[in-house]
């Protein structure tokens, strides 16, 4: 079975766990939590990822932050990013593409929804 | 040297002889797969061999009946297995919604009680109704029960029109309160041209049992969210009983770590003396 590696970036424990609960439905999945865009960073950089799943409005470093960090990184550029946040304007979704995220999901999440984009993911990068 | 010669000539004919042998077996094999090909497909044709006896007593006519009879009862079957893959299907999307409903009632559940500290309480609320419900603008309001007034405790994204406390009976939110029902505003949850603060979309009372201790109030939604749906209703009637004891215990421990403190400071102080 194939092992895939989730960073699940967030501020709120809540959806923190429901992300997690969601991404354990995928076979092979392991999940590591981080609770902001630096303590991601660290956690980039002592692990290798499939996908990061992060939010946008966070302390210390928002996700936007961050994806900008991570496509500028040569080290893991390629890594494929889903931004998962409350900012559900067509303006905020087109920033965090522009960015380099490959998925916008806004919040409330639907699990379904998520499943398929992460599923899409994992399958072109096969 | 021929002794040797012999004995290797004798050799190469026993092998040869053995080749032999082992082609000979290997053509039985392959004659004895092709006679059970053969005897499996005589036993299929055995299998029809009643409906062709069944043929050559009656007239094309009859024979055409039987396969348009036969035609329909297999097409028959076939919508029906059609219907009951659809029925199949379908229970498998209702199965997967009920059990993502059910991941969002447990995650916030389970936050919900995960703390007795009465802030952090109050952030795992506000969390909950603006991740997993998709609220906007809203407060949490408990009562104080010496002015029986409603009072913003933990609020998101309101402007500093919005009262901060209410009386208990007074317009939509107090009247929610004094009857312990919830209130949902009729009409598209989305239809906003302004908030207006006196007039919310929903109220849920946080009651232990009968006992309102305060209510959550939501006014605006998120740009993205355009109704309600059954899992946010779901999380409203579990955030009316559980969110209110979550509040109610963390208070109360709040409470008792303050008195056991001031115990302790007076034995010590007895101790002293």
């Amino acid at each position: 079975m194939p092992e895939h590696n989730f960073l699940v970036v967030e501020d709120s424990p809540t959806m923190r766990q429901l992300i997690s609960f969601a991404l354990k439905r995928i076979p092979g999945s392991k999940i590591v939590e981080a609770n902001d865009g630096i303590d991601a960073l660290k956690k980039l950089s002592t692990q290798k990822f499939d996908i990061i799943l992060t939010d946008i409005n966070m302390p210390i470093m928002d996700g936007l932050k961050l994806v900008s960090m991570v496509r500028n990184d040569p080290a893991h550029k390629s890594i494929p990013i889903i931004i998962i946040t409350t900012e559900g304007a067509e303006e905020d979704r087109k920033r965090g593409l522009a960015l380099g995220a490959n998925a916008y999901v806004p919040k409330p999440i639907q699990t379904a929804d998520l499943l398929n984009i992460v599923n899409q993911i994992l399958g072109g990068k096969r | 040297m021929e002794k040797e010669t012999g004995i290797s000539k004798k050799v190469e004919e026993f092998l040869q002889v053995f080749r032999k042998g082992e082609e000979f077996t290997q053509e039985l094999l392959k004659e004895n797969e092709k006679l059970r090909y053969k005897v499996a497909q005589l036993e299929e044709v055995a299998k029809f061999s009643g409906r062709e006896e069944h043929f050559k007593f009656h007239t094309l006519e009859e024979r055409v009946k039987f396969l348009e009879d036969e035609n329909k009862t297999l097409l028959d079957r076939y919508h029906q297995v059609e219907e009951e893959n659809k029925d199949f299907a379908n229970r498998y999307i209702e199965v997967e919604a009920e059990n993502n409903n059910l991941a969002n009632l447990y995650v916030a559940s389970y936050q919900l009680h995960s703390t007795l500290d009465f802030n952090e309480s109050l952030k795992i609320i506000l969390e909950i109704v603006m991740n997993l419900i998709g609220a906007e603008e809203f407060s949490i309001m408990l009562v104080d029960e010496k002015t029986n007034e409603l009072s913003i405790v933990a609020q998101e994204g309101m402007g500093p029109e919005a009262r901060s406390s209410i009386k208990v009976g007074d317009g939509v939110i107090g009247q929610s309160v004094k009857g312990g029902e919830a209130y949902y505003r009729d009409g598209d949850p989305t239809n906003l041209k302004d908030v207006d603060y006196t007039h919310p979309l929903v109220c849920i009372p946080l009651k232990i049992k009968e006992h309102v201790i305060g209510v959550i109030v939501i006014y605006k939604l998120l740009v993205q969210k355009s109704e309600f749906s059954n899992v946010d209703y779901e999380l409203f009637s579990m955030l009316a009983g559980h969110a209110a004891t979550a509040l109610f215990s963390a208070k109360l421990y709040s409470q008792s770590e303050r008195k056991l403190t001031t115990i302790q400071s007076f034995l010590d102080l007895l101790k002293e003396k």
